[in-house]
């Protein structure tokens, strides 16, 4: 069935999605956080009819818009790269996976790109109230499309609500519900929106910060900085904790990865959280069995077994626990579950054989025997795993995965103080004479932008080599193509994309330099 | 519900709203066809910035439609979007590269330090206005001429050149739909400069590019129905699943159809009223009876493609691979939790109909654009 495909196939197909996935979440965080930003000092003004208010709003409206348009460009392509580059999976589970695309495009895109003309151009065209209500549900409408994307992302991490058909050998959803309230795509949606109002308000302080140190728009940057600070300092609360929820699925549903980000190379009951680390591995023992995981690490006893299971004494399976089984703890070996994933290969196509040659009574049995719980708890549940040639590759990268979690709960620790310190020293009258804190805000700015995209090198790094997890490996879901297209429109997007954010950024920084304008005349310049 | 209806019905339902959204990005392409009048229509820069920006207020309704459309058709016939997508890969990029590098270009125009200059953003826009509509009627076109795509067991897709996608163009019908498309949106275009801004110069220069583009819009779009009419089909045998050629299928499916053939000829006569209204008597509501037009005859069309047992994507390569809408559709749950979806349609076409007319009760002007916070 993969006879004859190429691994660098995969590989450049996996890069040009991680390229066009990571260039759109440069923008996306800060649409879905500055839209609810603006949405509140809306609010303000039309509660207070302070003028100030108005052109606190269209400042940073402006700024917005131009990150608004970059997002929507990086975005388009994403959506369809499904077909062109991963078009067996999306045959597997387009039946399930479309579905939340789908309900995107029509509950939420058409909300945020009808309400958007009248948020950038209604000014003078409708009532103060419905101009409100427009800018609230573009902000709305673009977190609602986030909910779908990532309903169906996490459905990829944790499938659920669906069964396998033998008759069209692929994914049926049965539930609607299931895949919509999994825990894992709530989570997953809580944890990464929060952490864009998180990114969004880092930004509207940077910014103030700016000017503050320069002396100019001294009481916008203040105003600005109230609202920013609030609302991330309650943003980041709240990642914290879904981030503590999103870890327990992962450790329920996606041990290996679990291991990987933990660098938990031999599991242990009561096992220590890593809170800081440098990994320590070489070529000859590549999967650390002899327990010289770390350099140098601080951990903290117990704390991974409660974070993961509740309990300070529960076992945390490590890598090689799951590479090699643990039968003290009921963890089956790779190679067991290899074994299940190709009986199960082989069992599909012995079905579509009989079909083919028309042996009813034979088509009748294989067929039941696919769809009986006993085949689908023990063989199904491990397809994916048929495909596997190297049980070393089910391990992803681990300093990939270590590194990028601890870089993003870190930085997430630091953007708590940070929102902290500087509703504090706002609210007591003294930001401008902080010099070095204004000075560190802007330098926050970068680091928001880094722990957002490390938070998705740490999902999707570390589940590999699953698209969807245990079912369906990459080298199964790619489009057979050559390499050589692959790799032109890798390199093509990489020009665009780029040349994109340099225009991006230059533009964001003069209209920054230019500053809010007066209320009543034009804006642009 | 839904849930009573049998699963060709549920299938037929989803087609249905595929095309409409299909229809409906059509339309909406009039804003693809005025990003190539920028240089032909507007004289100087003042005019440019009043097309500019009463486009820039409607891109987004096109776009989305776009992306809509494709997460219908990957919700409701994924074997479509594996087959089409995976398969004629160099066509769809090069779509949606025209697209990506319109969304940034009304934002970034005319904004100080964009890096690429004003000039490079209007031609971004005009490589979208022709590219797109071009590429998408070519692609559309492979509904009726097929592609050159086979399918295995497990429904991996193999194609039948190299230039995945790309050799439509070298049918004369599918290009012909393509170019048609071409005219039609900048037919679109036009009528719309000529409801939505106010200026009587763009007014006349409008008028005068609309006989000069509904000429060659006339002789693809009659080339393509006529030839349609006499060329053969892929039919679709139900019961065996099998998929053999029949002559004139597409006047069968005409004379098989019949509401769907008035709904086609009503298309045609309100493109054609909406036009020669426009330019006979000079008025400024042409667009909605040519977009309304637009709409019913491109659906139509797509009806046509694909109901009375017919492949709406056929295999020129490995024929027994092509696609119907019963054997590429989702399963039957799918198709029911995704109809309770589609009630929120009317809802949806409703919000956009107030937000519309709340913004376009007034012509834009210049007067207005010197008094605009966000001009593009």
């Amino acid at each position: 069935m993969l006879e004859g495909l190429d691994v660098s196939l995969v590989d450049w197909s996996r890069a040009q999605f991680a390229l066009t996935a990571m260039y759109h979440w440069i923008f996306v965080p800060l649409t879905l956080g500055l839209g609810i930003l603006v949405a509140i000092m809306e609010t303000l003004y039309v509660k207070t009819e302070n003028p100030e208010w108005k052109r606190i709003t269209k400042f940073w409206m402006t700024l917005f818009g131009i990150n608004f348009a970059i997002g929507v460009a990086t975005g388009i392509i994403l959506e369809f790269e499904f077909g062109t580059n991963w078009s067996n999976y999306s045959w597997f589970v387009g039946d399930i996976f479309g579905a939340p695309l789908a309900i995107e495009g029509i509950l939420a895109f058409f909300m945020e790109s009808t309400f958007i003309a009248i948020m950038f151009f209604g000014w003078n065209k409708v009532s103060k109230k419905f101009h409100l209500i427009s800018t609230w549900l573009t902000a709305i409408g673009a977190n609602i499309s986030a909910l779908w994307i990532l309903v169906a992302n996490g459905w990829m991490q944790k499938p659920t609500g669906m069964v396998f058909n033998p008759e069209t050998a692929r994914m049926e959803m049965t539930s609607f519900w299931e895949v919509l309230f999994s825990p894992m795509a709530v989570h997953k949606f809580l944890h990464t929106t929060s952490s864009a109002f998180v990114l969004a308000a880092i930004f509207v302080i940077g910014v103030s910060a700016w000017y503050i140190l320069k002396g100019r728009d001294v009481v916008f940057g203040r105003k600005s900085i109230v609202v920013a600070a609030v609302f991330g300092f309650l943003a980041s609360m709240y990642t914290v904790m879904t981030g503590d929820s999103s870890a327990r699925d992962i450790a329920h549903y996606q041990p290996m990865k679990f291991a990987a980000f933990e660098g938990l190379y031999n599991g242990s009951e009561g096992a220590g959280l890593v809170a800081l680390g440098l990994i320590s591995q070489n070529s000859s023992d590549p999967n650390n069995q002899n327990l010289k995981d770390f350099t140098v690490k601080i951990e903290i006893p117990n704390i991974l077994s409660y974070m993961a299971f509740l309990n300070w004494n529960a076992f945390v399976p490590g890598i090689n626990d799951l590479i090699n089984g643990n039968e003290k703890y009921g963890v089956l070996s790779a190679t067991e579950k290899i074994a299940r994933g190709k009986l199960a290969i082989e069992k599909l196509r012995a079905f579509k054989d009989a079909k083919k040659s028309g042996h009813t009574a034979l088509v009748d049995s294989l067929k039941t025997e696919i769809m009986s719980p006993d085949f689908q708890e023990n063989n199904f549940k491990y397809f994916g795993y048929g495909y596997i040639a190297d049980k070393n590759t089910l391990v992803p990268s681990v300093a990939f995965s270590f590194y990028s979690f601890h870089i993003m709960v870190v930085l997430g620790m630091y953007f708590i103080f940070f929102f902290l310190f500087a509703l504090y020293y706002t609210l007591k009258g003294k930001i401008h004479k902080k010099r070095k804190f204004l000075k560190i805000a802007i330098w926050t700015i970068p680091l928001a932008y880094i722990a957002s995209q490390a938070g998705w090198v740490l999902a999707e790094v570390g589940r590999q080599p699953w698209v969807i997890q245990d079912l369906m490996p990459m080298i199964a879901a790619v489009t057979k193509i050559s390499v050589g297209a692959v790799q032109v429109t890798f390199w093509l997007f990489a020009i665009i994309f780029t040349t994109l954010l340099i225009a991006e950024i230059k533009i964001l920084s003069r209209q920054i330099k230019i500053g809010p304008k007066a209320e009543g005349g034009p804006n642009h310049v | 519900m839904f849930e009573s209806l049998s699963l060709i019905t549920l299938q037929q339902y989803w087609w249905l709203i595929v095309s409409l959204l299909g229809a409906l990005f059509v339309f909406l392409m009039f804003v693809q066809g005025g990003e190539t009048l920028f240089f032909t229509v507007a004289k100087n820069e003042e005019e440019k910035s009043l097309l500019v920006n009463t486009l820039g207020r409607k891109w987004e309704f096109t776009f989305t439609t776009l992306v809509t459309f494709g997460g219908a058709f990957f919700a409701s016939f994924p074997l479509f979007y594996a087959t089409s997508f995976g398969g004629a890969y160099w066509v769809w990029f090069a779509i949606l590269v025209s697209f990506v590098i319109q969304a940034v270009s009304f934002e970034f125009r005319k904004k100080p330090n964009n890096f690429l200059g004003a000039r490079t953003y209007e031609i971004f826009l005009f490589i979208n206005g022709l590219l797109g509509p071009l590429l998408v009627g070519t692609a559309v076109g492979t509904f009726f001429n097929g592609a050159m795509f086979s399918l295995d067991d497990m429904k991996h897709v193999t194609w039948g050149t190299p230039f995945r996608g790309l050799e439509a163009v070298l049918t004369f019908h599918n290009l012909a739909l393509g170019l048609a498309v071409v005219f039609l949106s900048r037919i679109l275009g036009l009528l719309y400069f000529m409801n939505s801004v106010d200026n009587q110069a763009i007014f006349d220069r409008s008028k005068k590019q609309l006989l000069y583009n509904t000429i060659p819009f006339l002789v693809f779009f009659l080339y393509f129905v006529i030839a349609l009419l006499f060329k053969d089909g892929f039919a679709y045998n139900p019961a065996s699943g099998e998929i053999t050629i029949e002559s004139y299928k597409y006047l069968h499916n005409l004379l098989a159809m019949p509401i769907n053939t008035l709904m086609l000829l009503i298309g045609v006569a309100g493109v054609l009223w909406g036009i020669g209204s426009s330019l006979l008597k000079g008025g400024t509501k042409g667009i909605w009876c040519a977009g309304g037009g637009t709409v019913l005859t491109v659906w139509a069309l797509l009806i046509l493609a694909a109901f009375n047992h017919t492949s709406f994507y056929p295999s020129i390569f490995e024929m027994q691979s092509s696609l119907t809408i019963e054997n590429a559709s989702s399963s039957r749950f799918t198709l029911v939790a995704m109809s309770y979806v589609s009630l929120f349609v009317p809802f949806v076409l409703g919000y956009i109909w107030y937000a519309w007319k709340s913004m376009n009760n007034k012509k834009i002007s210049t007067e207005e654009l010197e008094q605009e916070h966000h001009v593009y």
